[in-house]
């Protein structure tokens, strides 16, 4: 069957089944559309929190990040894990304990403060809003390489159907089509993964086959390929840079990515949906369980395709051997040029491909031809993930499965950040602050109202990316954790932190975070507009602002205690309230809310 | 209902103490896998030959997310059974 013709069965399908699990899963209260009627399995959140977190940027662009900077990019793999280590410990049993809707909901309460309510909606608003654009995108580029119609095209038809399940069934319907969307994705990343490992190792686990043998050399895969790195000049896959401010920022950056992953709104939400403490504490476990299947095969992914495109370009070897002619290079080169991720160029004309880096210091044999330069000019990380099944000659279903696999990621992303959206929306601003009277039904249409306009906010943000769409998920990150989490910590470990301390902290957090990503970035992200070049060397204090996030926190935490210490205590009730939220027993009762 | 060790429903305190102190156990060995033995140890672990490279790195790519798992679990566990002894878990 045509290749295309595949991807439009396995896609629609994918399409399909989702739209039936909506319609099965619909949403009648506001229980059931913002916590699923907190009657989820433990299991079963787990699988839709795995789905809920792994967006497109952990799906397609992370093995890439992996290949290209082999060690130091091991600060997402533990960064996106470990946080859900303080997720299980710090927050989920007490936030599903209270049993509130939304994060703001939980901090207006425990703070008793409209203001801290209203920062929170806003921080979640942002953080939110940036995350989701990337996600959009990413709908848009797999549904046009994958089955050529235009970006816009793909990105309605990727909308229609976000729209369709998330309005209509709400988180129930999201959990169910996330369930669904983690099975597509897992197999879609995983199946070809399993068939590059036995090709180059033998190993059918590609997690294990990263520290075998490498059946073409013998020798260990990861020693083969930093030997082969080092004849062409590039730096070595898994040695660490010993320079101190690199290893404080890689320790940084992790630090930032797990506390951010802790503060994110959307992963945060689907903890309520569980019936009891000790199911949330076990989700996060399980949801655990879910990511780890894909991460502890991503680092696999990364060194195998790397490995595989170093072989693909010299085929012999790289001592006093020939790099591959332009005219034999496989298909999936000329497929991925024609998307523009992908740039090829003979700068010394002997219709030959010469890969090596031209700034490294490349060993003395390489090749018999005099080296003009990097001939591939443009390999973007990206196309790592898509182009594998091709670049390891697997069928066509496998390339239609995983291009399902990609819209899968983005689209579960998409609905849960547009789930925390509109509930903080029609929730904390509607029915919280400005109409305490409304009814039940009332809050539902405002609900998915509230979700219809964020469709159509995302959607139009899709088309018309403001160009920073990649940097945003610094900004994302750094809010999220140098606003929400710390307020959360601090209202479960805290009986002093008051209202004014919290606000304080939280807006303190907020501003010295977004103005030093911004000191570097660019003055919303203006091109030209930054003060610092967004390297560790150029950085205010050394610190690049991927980093920053977990000096907001700190920032947050130092300024709550200090202004709580000096402001009136918390009233009685409130700390009546902190220690019920401590302990386990009640769940039940505490959901009326 | 009664688990022998004596139910001690009214010990707030003590409950949330020992939580305190499961939660600072567990984190401690959250750090030490992650910021320490692949980030900051790697040097004094990189003696260790593991698969062509060496422990810190494996570490950093798989050993810290798997000890993640075993930490959470662990937790779930251990937080039940404080649950029960102070009698505070949900009926």
């Amino acid at each position: 069957m045509d290749q295309y013709y595949l991807n439009l069965l396995i896609i629609g399908g994918s399409f399909l089944l989702y739209i039936a699990i909506a319609i099965w899963a619909r949403a009648g209260t506001t229980s059931e559309f913002y916590a699923a009627g907190r009657g989820i399995h433990p299991v079963t959140n787990g699988m839709a929190t795995a789905a809920d977190w792994m967006s497109a940027a952990s799906f397609i662009s992370m093995a890439g990040l992996i290949a290209f900077s082999g060690y130091t990019a091991s600060a997402y793999l533990m960064g996106w894990t470990g946080g859900y280590v303080l997720l299980a410990l710090l927050l989920a049993p007490y936030l599903r304990k209270f049993g509130s809707f939304t994060v703001p909901e939980f901090i207006g309460d425990r703070f008793y403060s409209r203001s801290a309510r209203l920062v929170a909606v806003l921080c979640l608003v942002i953080a939110s809003i940036t995350y989701v654009i990337g996600q959009m995108t990413g709908v848009g580029v797999a549904f046009s390489r994958f089955l050529q119609v235009s970006n816009s095209t793909g990105l309605f038809i990727g909308a229609a159907v976000v729209f369709f399940y998330a309005v209509l069934g709400g988180m129930k319907g999201i959990t169910y089509t996330q369930v669904a969307q983690y099975v597509v994705l897992v197999f879609a990343y995983t199946v070809p993964a399993i068939f590059i490992s036995l090709q180059l190792t033998g190993n059918p686990i590609p997690g294990l086959g990263l520290f075998s043998t490498y059946e073409n050399s013998g020798e260990p895969l990861l020693a083969t390929l930093n030997q082969t790195l080092a004849d062409l000049g590039f730096s070595s896959y898994t040695a660490q840079d010993g320079a101190p401010l690199a290893v404080l920022n890689m320790f940084l950056f992790t630090l930032t990515l797990m506390i951010g992953t802790a503060g994110l709104p959307h992963v945060i939400i689907r903890f309520f949906t569980v019936p009891k403490v000790s199911d949330a504490r076990l989700s996060a476990g399980w949801a655990l369980v879910f990511i780890a299947i894909v991460y502890l095969t991503a680092p696999a992914v990364g060194a195998m395709a790397r490995l595989n495109i170093m072989d693909t370009i010299w085929p012999n070897g790289t001592q006093n051997a020939e790099a591959i002619e332009i005219d034999e290079l496989p298909a999936w080169f000329e497929n991925w040029q024609t998307t523009g991720l992908l740039g090829i160029e003979d700068k010394n004309g002997d219709g030959r491909l010469q890969y090596y880096d031209e700034n490294g210091t490349p060993s003395e044999t390489l090749g018999t031809t005099e080296l003009a330069g990097n001939e591939l000019v443009l390999f973007n990380p990206d196309i790592l993930v898509l182009a594998n099944p091709e670049i390891a000659q697997l069928p066509g279903w496998v390339i239609a499965l995983v291009a399902a696999g990609g819209m899968a990621a983005a689209l579960s992303t998409a609905a849960g950040l547009l789930l925390a959206i509109s509930s903080a929306i029609s929730h904390d601003l509607v029915k919280r602050s400005i109409n305490p009277n409304i009814s039940d039904s009332a809050e539902l249409w405002w609900a998915r109202g509230s979700m219809a306009v964020a469709v159509v906010v995302a959607t139009y943000l899709g088309l018309n990316p403001p160009g920073f769409a990649a940097q945003t998920v610094a900004l994302a990150f750094g809010i999220a954790a140098a606003t929400i989490f710390p307020a959360l910590v601090m209202g479960v470990f805290s009986r002093r932190i008051n209202n004014v301390g919290a606000v304080s902290g939280m807006l303190t957090g907020l501003v010295f975070t977004v103005v030093y990503i911004f000191l570097h970035k660019g003055w919303f992200f203006i091109p030209g507009t930054e003060s610092f070049p967004d390297t560790i060397e150029g950085s205010l204090f050394g610190i690049q602002s991927t980093a920053i996030g977990c000096f907001g926190a700190l920032l947050n935490f130092v300024v709550a205690f200090v202004v709580s210490g000096r402001t009136a205590d918390t009233p009685d009730e409130v700390k009546a309230m902190i220690e019920n939220v401590r302990i386990p027993r009640g769940a039940g009762s505490a959901t009326g809310h | 209902m009664s688990d022998g060790t004596g139910r001690r429903p009214s010990d707030a305190t003590g409950y949330w103490k020992a939580n305190i102190r499961t939660i600072v156990g567990c984190l401690i060995v959250w750090a030490l896998v992650s910021f320490g033995f692949a980030i900051l140890l790697r040097p004094i672990l990189s003696v260790i030959p593991i698969g062509g490279t060496d422990l810190g790195f494996w570490f950093a790519q798989q050993g810290s997310i798997l000890v993640f798992l075993v930490l959470i679990f662990f937790y779930a566990w251990r937080m039940n059974k404080i649950d029960r002894e102070y009698g505070v878990e949900e009926d």
